[in-house]
């Protein structure tokens, strides 16, 4: 398998499959932005530094911005998209909302699927943990007290 | 010291040709093909970031991370045998029983962040060789002995002739890193590892690695490692010299991490003076020397 030019890609994104012709050289986020049209998936720094990329590949947390497409054939990803029941917001949604977890919500989707990630692998966290897995990703507005706080409650919703 | 990129003008790789080799020595042939035109791709997270500032721009890219086979810890004469692929977030909890495991755990927090510890690879950081990378300083602590393989066969290296300067190791462009080989620590080893970095998460501005043993009251088979200081891990000999059969405490991991300050090449950049390096490494050896009396 060898091309400069476009490949067929098949991506499994929020459990539907989606056909993509993309060159290799095309990352993970920018053909979930630009060829699935799912912008939740923001870029900021494409670099792997702010985190506003982060998306779950088989439940684990991953920079969109440092993977190409061609490599995800067979990946179950998860993208803010795919988090809200219809209507009904997810936990940590739901949190962030009530807590003011946000302000201009540009790095909202990274966080939001980099707490899914956390609190699906670890259910009762402390808040030491919770403040390390945090500083994975940067925000520029809130101070992150507000994150924190929300991803808190929204822990202690999940375990029901 | 850790990469610094700036070019707001483009985030975007170039193009390149993917290879997804099969098998382990379909990628060895691929390399000896394209030779310094390729690149392997392990966890992307150093590769990736190069290739979107165009710093890199390799012709072809050998996937590796299809190959589950590099993919693998196994403990045998004493040694921790550790595949080139396994993901650095792997070590966040003790791979193996004893001071070595311990160590590894220690460092493994300090390297990056969660989601990049979840796709960055133990080989792909010492093949990478940012002199301020967490397993290039416990590679030299530890004397680890790096295996390679190209198609014409294959090398042991050992880590202090691996390490030439910034971003530059003794591999060749056709030879893939294959495991590296700590020793495994015997029990009675004390372990310590300390950094200093601004934010957590960033690159160290400095980090100090200790071993050593106490026998019969005294500090035996000192090793002392530095990272973030120079152009690639080193040894502080001098320092290790001088503790050598000391009283461990205050006073003697004082001395020794004089002379550790004293001793190095510290390099000077924009993160910090070669001067403020040397403090740091005087603090961070001491520190590292309490932490492994308290700990271990
Ligand atoms: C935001 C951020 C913060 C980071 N912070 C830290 C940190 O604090 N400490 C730290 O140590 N690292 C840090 N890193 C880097 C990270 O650890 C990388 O994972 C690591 O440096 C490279 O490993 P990789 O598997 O991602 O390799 P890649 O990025 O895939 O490859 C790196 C280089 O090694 C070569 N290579 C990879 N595997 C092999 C092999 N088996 N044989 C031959 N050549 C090979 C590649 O061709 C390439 O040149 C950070 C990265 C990011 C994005
Ligand atoms: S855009 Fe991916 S980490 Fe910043
Ligand atoms: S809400 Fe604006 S960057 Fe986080």
């Amino acid at each position: 398998m060898s091309n400069r030019t476009e490949v067929e890609v098949r991506l499994n994104v929020n459990g539907r499959d989606y056909r993509v012709r993309v060159e290799p050289r095309r990352t993970l986020a920018d053909t979930l932005r630009d060829n699935c049209g799912l912008t939740g998936t923001h870029l900021g720094c494409e670099h792997g530094v702010c985190g506003a990329c982060t998306i779950l590949a088989d439940g684990e947390p991953v920079r969109a911005c440092l993977m190409f497409a061609v490599q995800c054939e067979g990946m179950e990803l998860r993208t803010v998209e795919g988090l809200a029941d219809g209507d009904r917001l997810h936990p940590l949604q739901q949190a962030f909302w009530e807590n003011h977890g946000l302000q201009c919500g540009f790095c909202t989707p990274g966080f939001l699927m980099l707490a899914t990630g956390y609190l699906e692998q670890r259910p009762e966290p402390d808040e030491e943990e919770l403040k390390e897995m945090l500083s994975s990703n940067l925000c520029r507005c809130t101070g992150y007290q507000n994150i924190l706080k929300a991803v808190k409650q929204a822990a202690a919703e999940m375990r029901g | 010291m850790g990469v610094q990129y700036y070019n707001p003008a483009c985030m975007k790789p170039a193009s390149f040709d993917y290879l997804a080799p099969r098998s382990l020595e379909e990628a060895l042939d691929y390399l000896a093909e394209h030779g310094y035109e390729a690149k392997v791709l392990a966890g992307g997270q150093s590769l990736v970031p190069a290739m979107n500032f165009r710093l890199a721009r390799p012709a072809v890219l050998v996937d590796i991370n299809p190959l589950s086979e590099l993919d693998y810890l196994e403990e045998t004469d004493h040694r921790l045998r550790i595949g080139t692929l396994v993901r650095h977030s792997t070590f966040e909890k003790p791979v193996c029983q004893g001071p070595t495991g311990r160590l590894l755990a220690m460092a493994a927090r300090h390297v990056g962040h969660w989601p990049i510890r979840v796709r960055g690879t133990f080989g792909g950081s010492l093949a990478h060789a940012d002199p301020a990378a967490e397993w290039c300083v416990i590679a030299r602590l530890l004397d680890a002995d790096l295996v390679t393989r190209s198609s014409s066969g294959g090398r042991h290296i050992p880590a202090e002739m691996f390490f030439q300067t910034v971003f530059t190791t003794a591999l060749e462009p056709d030879e893939l890193l294959l495991e590296a080989r700590l020793p495994l620590l015997s029990s009675d080893t004390k372990v310590g590892f300390q950094q200093f970095s601004r934010r957590a998460g960033d690159f160290a501005l400095a980090m100090v690695a200790v071993a050593f043993q106490i026998e019969e009251g005294k500090v035996m088979n000192p090793r002392i490692a530095l990272g973030g200081v120079s152009d690639r891990p080193l040894r502080a000999p001098e320092a290790e010299q001088m503790i050598e059969g000391a009283d461990p405490g205050d006073p003697s991991f004082r001395a020794a991490a004089e002379t550790a300050a004293r001793e190095i090449e510290a390099i000077g950049d924009i993160h910090g003076s070669a001067s403020y390096r040397r403090d740091l490494v005087r603090a961070l050896t001491r520190r590292a020397f309490e932490q492994a009396i308290t700990i271990s």
